[in-house]
């Protein structure tokens, strides 16, 4: 979606402030809710995907407003009650009301280091050959889908050279919205500066993305 | 500047908010930050492009989540201060603490109805003759300047047709910036939204703009 | 924020930028003299007058000038005809500019997000929250608001109103019509 979180190019929002020795976590409740976001995806049953689509989908009013783990903590907010997990009420009450829902499985202690190391890798088989390879001349379709995608804004509509046939990917456009991880070739697509900016860019500059297929057609 | 400003395209702001038999005012100090910075207009201290550049350039996060006059009172205390009107000192004790030492222009009541009739057109004599014609395909360039303009970001590197002359204007992006007025031709230009939004967007949707000569180049 | 005004009028006043008599007639003027009756006015006279709506068309300044509107959010205006095939809308993305002259001040909604970052992208989507639906081959303009023009929108004038005089067309030109979030009134609802 084009919303708060497409970032790229956008003016105005000051220096970048790095804080001497920063720690991990600004506060306590920040701990709890980047634990309770990891702790809930297995029980949960959503994807990645799913998740950072539920980050965003908010109004950009908000998104901007938020820290960063406000934003983790709205958008796990919201994917509790669209699942029925938690309902409204027991948010604003701070304790359960309602029976539980019944859940797979939860995150045991044992399994937390286990979980962590496998990760969860997008790599996918497949039978169907990429369409583009390195050096292929690209171009970033204009694409404005009011769902997930990962194509930002600042580079729809320009053109590239494809760097890096990357592999046969999880599709997040079709797995945040539950249609399945449609996996897709994966490239990674270089750009000029002056390209995406203007004739005023500077033209030593080049940004590279990694855009699925879908995203790209030939130019 | 790419700010929170240009919205064209934004997702996540939600539903149009209709107020039934809603009032001109909402509440008396948005009668006064409205008469206030019509009033002020008339001192000449500051133009209306760099008083748009200095509300858009606004923290986004302030600048979405203030009320609409809202905006315009922050906006004129930053106007005040930068433009030497008045001091920190002053602005927090709520009332002047040294003499003004710039002449000035003020509006008296028996002249505002004149004023409101006169507006300030902002058509002005022309350079030279006019780069494009009714008719021709022209594309709006990829520029990002981190100052004023009023091409928004949707419509970058996009082609439409020019449909009107307007005539010879102000230059905002130059104005703006207090580096004269620099007039340019002005022209509507109409673009498909399919060419703006993507294929599979509605095919009945035709978006205008206005956009100054240095804002185009031939298609 | 309304002790930040205070603040700001005193200093203002103090400094004798501005007249205070001035600020109570610019209020009044805004809020009770120019408004969308103005543009109803423009409207029901174009509606009414074949020559009147050549011309608004033509130059909607001096059209509009010839009715004693203009000025402020004004001095370039053009007026934009609906049509069965052609539907206009207005909006300015990038902040809030609307025809003062001929519509007064904007409401809330116009110069608020959802407004300005749907319409150029999704204008059936928004008429639908105003309770319109047009026609699926209906052509919908939208016009962004980037320079000074200002656009005032002409409504079709609603069937059953042959005859009619231009002080009674004028009451059913809503100010949503002449945006482009709505279209004019019928006679049956003006009879109510």
């Amino acid at each position: 979606m084009n919303g708060g979180q497409d970032l790229g190019g956008m003016h105005g929002h000051g220096p970048v402030k790095p804080e001497p020795n920063e720690p991990v976590f600004h506060d306590d409740w920040e701990k709890r809710a980047f634990a309770l976001t990891l702790a809930m995806g297995m029980p949960g049953g959503w994807n990645i995907d799913m998740s950072r689509f539920a980050r965003e989908n908010r109004s950009p009013a908000d998104y901007l407003a938020m820290s960063y783990y406000q934003i983790w903590l709205a958008g796990l907010i919201d994917l509790l009650e669209e699942r029925g997990l938690v309902a409204e009420d027991e948010i604003e009450a701070g304790h359960s009301l309602h029976t539980p829902k019944p859940v797979k499985r939860i995150l045991s202690p044992a399994d937390v280091a286990k979980t962590l190391h496998r990760g969860g890798p997008t790599e996918r088989e497949t039978n169907t050959a990429p369409v583009f390879k390195r050096g292929d001349r690209v171009r970033a379709k204009n694409i404005n889908p009011p769902t997930h995608t990962r194509l930002p804004r600042y580079v729809r509509g320009h053109a590239g050279i494809i760097e890096r046939v990357i592999g046969c990917h999880v599709f997040p456009d079709s797995n945040a919205t539950g249609a399945g991880e449609n996996p897709q070739w994966l490239y990674t697509v270089r750009f000029d500066g002056r390209e995406l900016w203007g004739p005023d860019g500077d033209p030593t500059m080049q940004v590279s993305v990694d855009a699925w297929e879908p995203y790209l057609e030939s130019a | 500047m790419n700010g929170a400003a240009d919205m064209g395209g934004m997702h996540g702001f939600g539903a149009i908010g209709i107020e039934a038999n809603e009032p001109v005012f909402h509440a008396e100090w948005e009668k006064k930050a409205f008469a206030l910075n019509m009033a002020i207009g008339v001192a000449n201290i500051w133009n209306l492009d760099a008083f748009r550049f200095a509300r858009e350039s606004l923290p986004p996060s302030q600048y979405l989540n203030l009320s609409y006059y809202g905006l315009w009172v922050v906006t004129l205390e930053n106007m005040m201060l930068d433009y030497g009107v008045a001091t920190k000192g002053e602005i927090k004790a709520g009332h002047a603490q040294a003499p003004v030492k710039k002449s000035k222009r003020t509006i008296a009541a028996a002249d505002v109805a004149n004023m409101v009739l006169c507006g300030s057109p902002y058509n002005r004599p022309a350079p030279g003759p006019a780069l494009f014609k009714v008719g021709d395909r022209v594309r709006a360039r990829n520029i990002h300047p981190k100052t004023h303009t009023r091409l928004p970001r949707y419509v970058r590197g996009h082609a439409g047709e020019v449909t009107r002359i307007v005539g010879c204007h102000v230059f905002p992006d130059s104005n703006a910036v207090n580096k004269g007025e620099d007039p340019h031709w002005l022209y509507t230009v109409r673009f498909d939204g399919r060419e703006l939004w993507g294929e599979g967007s509605d095919p009945t949707v035709r978006v205008s703009i206005e956009a100054w000569e240095p804002y185009l180049e031939p298609a | 924020m309304q002790l930040r005004v205070r603040a700001l009028e005193s200093i203002l006043l103090e400094k004798e930028y501005i007249d205070p008599a001035a600020l109570d007639e610019l209020i009044e003027t805004y809020e009770k003299k120019i408004g969308p009756r103005n543009g109803a006015r423009v409207v029901a006279k174009a509606w009414a007058d074949p020559d009147f709506r050549r011309w608004l068309f033509e130059d909607g300044t001096a059209a509009i000038e010839s009715l004693g509107y203009g000025g402020r959010s004004g001095n370039h205006l053009v007026a934009l005809e609906n049509t069965t095939s052609i539907h206009n809308m207005v909006v300015c993305t990038l902040c809030s500019c609307y025809p003062w002259a001929v519509l007064g001040l904007p409401p809330l909604w116009y110069k608020s997000a959802p407004y300005r970052s749907r319409t150029v992208a999704d204008p059936r989507g928004v008429l639908r929250e105003f309770g319109i639906e047009l026609p699926k081959d209906t052509e919908i303009r939208v016009w962004d608001s980037t320079a000074e023009l200002r656009y005032l929108v002409v409504p079709m004038r609603p069937a059953g109103t042959d005859g009619w005089s231009e002080e009674k067309l004028a009451a059913l030109v809503t100010r949503d019509s002449m945006i482009g979030t709505g279209l004019a009134r019928q006679p049956q609802e003006f009879a109510r």
